[in-house]
């Protein structure tokens, strides 16, 4: 597994926001997902609708998870493929390398999937002699790298034009000096010659999976470029590995899902290839792979079920609520610290990696809530954002200082009269204090608030007397 | 075992053991009907504006389209695209009945290798089991006739459609599907324009690792009505 940098959130945040680099391709990238899903949903009227249908397919799916992987398995049986249940990453891991050892496998190719970085199966395959090679551009150049993704569509979110240059100058050392990457085709196509000999020569192939279907035993995986659907035809053997909660009942079930996928995503109608792959070739069949085989993880997610995190077990992982975050926003995917960044990471991490790694990942949120008004799913991410915090608190996990003053705030606003006499002498006070300069650039006890920007000055009155005056106000007329 | 493990954990977190027989009843019921849900009203429309909505959409996602009146056409409309692309008169074509059938000596030029593609085929001819409107997205399922390859390896990947399999939404493409298939095919290809990336600096390229061009040759007669 990668090694969590989570709890050092406030040192990667500040390193994050010093990097130029990242803070142009921030700058670059930040609006464009929004724009163009904003434009796919006001093309569609539906989309409002479609939101609530997801969710209660979704739903329904979770209520009887266990029937529905049972019924997955008889057909993905009958279609002649192979499950293999997995608890734990350990065992998932173990179950690829053993299929890669028995098909002796020397290469393998990868499409784009965020549960083998979960898994981090590559390193695992390296460490015993299968070479991997990621597929989908942007891991690509990441694996170049050793980084992992900073996004969960856009893996190479944090790049910019001239790090694709340099990197493929300094791998691909065949190339000749005068080699131009002027225009992003070019960096493509370069991209496309090396890897298709990778397609054409690999034993196995590894996707991940979209959903799975439990009324025909499919693997659905949605992709742009192509190379998910190379990896899974040209090699011998295809593994799917799929975590538990991709399980969906039917086609049509899948396709109410994808309504709302590629809108939220890249802001697409439907992505360019979106494929249902069931078993193994076939009798007859010109191509496709010899084998089938479907590595299931639970890895923590069965343990969601039943506690207020189940909801977050309907994530169809489509980065709207990271392409939202306006903290994502500010320090981009890796200083989230792990495999999955943003609003549904903060949700997710805690509950993979435990909640001491992750306990400032919740914290990293200003709750504007635009996280949840774009989920396609609606998961209550701020709301399950504060079940962790209050998980924090219980688990005594909270720094001692914010306790102490949660605890003393706590017990003020548990007495209104004095609450309300200490908040109207610190409005009045501050009020007086800062009416010249109407803002405080430093105030004693909130050093890290005006560390980064300035604290307006209260106008000399509270929201509770300014409320009793327009009530009163409106009962005179 | 990890299945046995998996299953009861998923069980606790529902606070239930195996569902009751009637409840599974239920919901195999539901599994056999498949239910519809919400289908946007955009592609509820008489068949002839399916096919000009499926044009659209698939022109808006950068795939080409030509018509001509019927399978004799087709020989010509192939090798015009080709001229017109500065492509050679050479292509793998998927082994289907009818692309056999079509008069190919019309155009004696054209050189025809029928099967699988292989790594230095540049153009593929495939045969569309359906086109759906909502999205200008080709139904191609992996058959014997149709193998998967042709819509991966080459450049260019030609498409034949009929505008009588021309559907406005998903739902209508996979009933045709249960209809005219022994079950799930092993691979279902949902192709919606051709290949492209956005993963440099989140600008669309076109040509990634599939087809540079997706061109669809749609067939105005209505076609055989299955299979």
């Amino acid at each position: 597994m990668h090694v969590p940098t989570s709890p050092a959130f406030k040192q990667n945040a500040r390193q994050a926001l010093a990097d130029a680099g990242l803070q142009k391709a921030l700058a670059r990238s930040g609006t464009s997902f929004i724009a163009r899903r904003a434009a796919a949903v006001a093309a569609l009227p539906e989309f409002e609708q479609l939101r609530d249908v997801a969710r209660d397919i979704k739903n329904h799916t979770l209520a009887h998870l266990d029937f529905y992987l049972e019924e997955y398995e008889s057909k993905l049986k009958a279609a002649g493929g192979i499950l293999h249940w997995c608890a734990t990453a350990d065992e998932a891991r173990g179950a690829v390398l053993e299929i890669c050892r028995n098909a002796s496998a020397k290469t393998v190719t990868k499409g784009k999937s965020m549960i083998s970085e979960e898994l981090a199966i590559n390193d695992h395959l390296e460490r015993h002699g299968i070479q991997p090679f990621e597929t989908d551009l942007g891991e690509y150049i990441l694996q170049l790298r050793h980084e992992l993704p900073s996004h969960i569509i856009a893996p190479a979110f944090h790049l910019n034009r001239e790090d694709w240059e340099a990197q493929f100058r300094a791998s691909h050392t065949d190339l000749p000096p005068d080699r131009v990457f002027h225009e992003r085709r070019d960096i493509l196509t370069e991209a496309r010659t090396r890897l298709r000999q990778k397609f054409l020569t690999a034993d196995v192939g590894i996707t991940g999976a979209n959903f799975l279907i439990a009324e025909t035993g499919s693997s659905v995986i949605v992709t742009n470029e192509g190379n998910g659907d190379l990896t899974q035809t040209l090699p011998r053997v295809h593994i799917v590995l799929a975590s538990i909660e991709k399980m969906v009942p039917t086609i049509e079930d899948c396709t109410s899902l994808l309504r709302v996928l590629a809108r939220s995503a890249t802001g697409q109608d439907f992505s360019v290839y979106t494929t249902f792959s069931t078993g193994a070739r076939r009798p007859g069949d010109l191509d496709g792979p010899d084998a089938y085989h479907v590595v299931l993880v639970d890895n923590g997610r069965s343990a969601m079920l039943g506690t207020e995190f189940q909801d977050m077990l309907r994530c169809i992982r489509c980065a709207a609520c990271m392409n939202h975050c306006p903290v994502y926003g500010a320090v981009g995917g890796h200083a989230y610290g792990w495999v999955y960044p943003g609003p549904m990471g903060s949700v997710l991490t805690p509950a993979l990696i435990g909640v001491d790694q992750a306990a400032l990942l919740p914290n990293a949120s200003t709750f504007c809530g635009k996280c949840e008004s774009v989920c396609p799913v609606k998961i209550p991410l701020p709301g399950l954002m504060r079940h962790w915090r209050e998980r924090e608190f219980e688990r005594h996990l909270t720094p001692v200082t914010q306790r102490r003053n949660l605890a003393l705030w706590a017990w003020l606003a548990r007495r209104p009269g004095l609450y309300r006499a200490v908040t109207r002498a610190a409005a009045v006070g501050l009020g007086v204090i800062g009416r010249r300069r109407g803002r405080f650039a430093r105030l004693p006890l909130a050093g890290d608030w005006t560390a980064g920007r300035d604290l307006p000055a209260p106008e000399g009155d509270t929201f509770f007397a300014r409320y009793a005056r327009a009530q009163r106000r409106a009962r005179a007329q | 075992m990890s299945r046995e493990a998996i299953l009861s954990s998923i069980r606790r977190g529902l606070r239930r053991g195996p569902l009751p027989e009637d409840i599974a009843a239920a919901l195999r019921a539901r599994l056999a009907a498949h239910p519809r849900h919400l289908i946007p009203a955009r592609s509820r429309l008489p068949a002839a504006e399916q096919v000009a909505l499926f044009i659209a959409n698939a022109e808006k996602e950068f795939g080409t389209v030509t018509h001509v009146p019927d399978s004799d056409a087709v020989p010509g409309a192939v090798a015009d695209y080709l001229a017109a692309q500065n492509l050679p008169g050479e292509f793998i074509m998927a082994p289907h009945p009818e692309l056999r059938t079509i008069n190919w000596s019309a155009r004696p030029l054209l050189r025809i290798r029928e099967g699988r593609a292989a790594a230095s085929d540049t153009v593929s001819l495939q045969h569309a089991f359906a086109g759906i409107a909502e999205t200008g997205t080709l139904m191609l399922p992996s058959a014997p006739e149709r193998p998967t390859t042709l819509n991966l390896l080459p450049d260019t990947e030609i498409v034949l459609l009929h505008a009588g399999r021309i559907v406005g939404a998903y739902e209508e493409a996979w009933d045709m599907l249960r209809a005219e298939t022994a079950g799930m095919p092993r691979n279902l290809m949902l192709v919606t324009g051709p290949s492209r990336s956005a993963d440099i600096e989140q600008a669309l390229e076109l040509g990634a690792h599939g087809p540079r061009q997706l061109h669809v040759i749609i067939v105005a007669d209505g076609g055989p009505p299955t299979e």
